[in-house]
């Protein structure tokens, strides 16, 4: 199991930037009882075969890594959904893109630690590519090409410690 | 803590470029690359990138780019850092816990000094096959 749950949602969210979305959108809920994780992209999709394949470990898509078949994203979200009493859901359509969502019960004595939620954001955003990341939360919400567009680039480590408090003030802001 | 605007996100680049440009006139010919796939993220590639640009920033060095990347193949040494500066090799290294990631900065990118014992070889092409 992975050391916090910022570490799925990095994992899962990577993989839609990976997978050539221009268009994503990572909702994160959290209560008492309840983690909820939505991550929703354009990009090129997966056949009902592929997805299959896609919850095997011992298996990655061709051509994503050059020296290795194995891929554990998914299965590591699967494994951990089953663990603490939650589910993972993941609907796709080849060309039109994929929505994973993943939810585990907060209060289950395995449950890790949620993490570094500004951290984890500003590090996926940090991931090259053309692509519009708007991460919803449940009383704000910020995009990557907004803070891109207020800062200048999301690339010099000055503009990263920035980015980082932006979301950090977000995050603990007391009208959470 | 009270939220901050995104007009006051912009006011504070503004402040932090002029003070930048002031210490630094170079361009931005460095690039610190963190390996982030499953196997960096487990082995806490979060920490090592923190490390990064919080201590760049602490020291006002504004010529270098940080960008991540997915997993380069050597999940064996998670977390990895690829530093690719000029008039120095091309070097990935491996392990990189908070203490190296601070030394990267440190060592290779202000003192143009490599860490050998974190130096990570890329797999030979040979045994790729």
């Amino acid at each position: 199991m992975h050391a916090t749950v910022c570490d799925y949602i990095a994992d899962c969210t990577q993989n839609a930037i990976e997978a050539g979305a221009t268009d994503i959108t990572l909702t994160l809920h959290t209560d008492p009882d309840m983690i909820a994780v939505t991550i929703e992209d354009n990009g090129k999709g997966m056949s009902p075969e592929t997805l299959r394949k896609a919850l095997d470990p011992f298996y990655s898509e061709p051509g994503k890594h050059d020296h290795r078949r194995i891929g554990m994203g998914l299965p590591l979200i699967q494994q951990a959904a089953d663990a603490l009493d939650g589910e993972l859901k993941v609907e796709s359509v080849p060309g039109k893109g994929t929505k994973v969502f993943f939810r585990f019960n907060a209060k289950h004595l395995d449950t890790p630690p949620m993490g570094d939620i500004p951290g984890t954001v500003i590090g996926l955003m940090t991931l090259p590519g053309n692509y519009d990341l708007t991460f919803v939360r449940d009383a704000y919400s910020v995009r990557r090409s907004e803070l891109v567009e207020a800062l200048g680039n999301l690339e010099e480590a000055s503009n990263l410690v920035l980015a980082k408090e932006f979301l950090t003030s977000q995050e603990t802001s007391e009208e959470l | 803590m009270s939220k901050l605007t995104l007009d006051a996100l912009r006011k504070m680049r503004d402040e932090k470029q002029k003070a930048m440009d002031k210490r630094d006139p170079n361009g931005k010919d460095i690039q610190v690359i963190v390996g982030m796939g499953t196997c960096g993220i487990a082995a806490g590639a979060r920490e090592a990138f923190n490390t990064i640009i919080e201590t760049l920033d602490a020291k006002g060095i504004s010529n270098v780019l940080v960008r991540q990347t997915g997993c380069m193949g050597l999940c064996h040494s998670e977390p990895t850092v690829e530093v690719v500066a000029p008039d120095m090799p091309t070097i990935i290294y491996g392990n990189v816990d908070a203490a190296t990631a601070k030394k990267i900065v440190e060592d290779h990118i202000v003192g143009k000094r490599l860490i050998d014992a974190k130096i990570c070889d890329r797999p030979a092409a040979d045994i790729m096959k």
